[in-house]
């Protein structure tokens, strides 16, 4: 069993930045919600709305390890340029998938609105972090304050959803590949 | 927009606060988005902008409409927190701007919106 270090870069910006941020998002809707619902029953303890604030602050480091790790690692892999000649596109994703018109809309739409629209989400999450964290159980009490973290808090996750599921498919099609392998385990041959 | 003026140095309990500062959060949070569609649709709809904001040849346009819709962001959040601080915002107003940039993030990142924008 082996993997090669893009591989494993990539997976970690997909699933282990990308997923754990959407995986995460549940949890905090539902506490914003739950906080902020009218007739809510109870109030959140300070204790509890300092994990609350330590769980947004946390989401809002993975959506920007998820954008830079994207942008900076694993796309330069991505939209690589192969050298003249150079008849096997397997290790260059971009050119792969604009080398045929059944996949090169992966590329044009897919990978063109990936790479913009999953920035939306880190700035977002960033302010729902502050918002939550500085005004604490306040947020319960006006109304368009929580519609705009709620509202924005949503914008995160559906830029997040667009990324990922086009970063899924993209993987599907072009995966990015190429750089040193790494031997996790080996079995009899 | 009306505003209303907090002294300083009140109480520590949240309760107190002007909205000010979450005012402030919330429309660059929407400056910011915006700035990410307006840039993402100006580096595609001009090479010359395009070349501009290739900052980082690796990443590409995408460094420059990043880096640049961040420091824009930043700046914008830095000075509405300074003007709003202590003060009370009309909220409604503010929601409506921030929403409204949110949209025209998603809107001019999407390519087939783009190219409707540009004739193509």
């Amino acid at each position: 069993m082996e993997i090669s270090t893009r591989d494993l870069l990539t997976v970690l910006h997909g699933m282990g930045f990308g997923a754990l941020f959407m995986l995460a998002f549940s949890g905090a809707m539902a506490e914003l919600y739950r906080m902020s619902a009218v007739g809510a029953p109870t109030q959140p303890s300070s204790r509890g709305q300092t994990l609350l604030a330590c769980y947004l602050i946390g989401m809002a480091v993975l959506a920007w390890l998820t954008v830079f790790s994207g942008a900076y690692i694993v796309y330069p892999w991505y939209r690589a340029v192969p050298p003249a000649g150079v008849t096997d596109l397997a290790e260059y994703p971009r050119r792969l998938l604009l080398s045929s018109g059944r996949t090169s809309e992966w590329h044009n739409v897919g990978m063109e609105w990936k790479e913009h629209v999953s920035w939306l989400a880190p700035i977002a999450m960033t302010m729902v972090a502050y918002v939550t964290l500085k005004y604490r159980r306040a947020i319960t009490r006006p109304r368009r304050m929580r519609t705009a973290v709620l509202g924005f808090a949503v914008a995160a996750f559906i830029a997040t959803g667009i990324a990922g599921a086009f970063g899924a498919f993209l993987n599907k099609y072009a995966p990015v590949r190429g750089g040193a392998v790494i031997i996790l385990m080996e079995g009899e041959t | 927009m009306s505003t209303t003026q907090y002294g300083r140095g009140g109480g520590t309990d949240e309760e107190a606060l002007p909205n000010g500062p979450a005012a402030a959060a919330i429309l660059a949070a929407g400056i910011g988005c915006g700035a990410v569609g307006v840039l993402s649709f100006a580096g595609d709809a001009s090479d010359s902008i395009g070349r501009m904001l290739n900052i980082y040849n690796p990443t590409g346009t995408l460094s420059g409409v990043t880096t640049v819709a961040i420091i824009v962001w930043l700046v914008a959040w830095l000075v509405l927190h300074r003007m709003w601080r202590t003060r009370a915002i009309a909220m409604g107003g503010i929601n409506v701007a921030a929403f409204t940039l949110l949209l025209v993030g998603f809107l001019l990142t999407f390519p087939p919106f783009m190219d409707l924008l540009q004739g193509k």
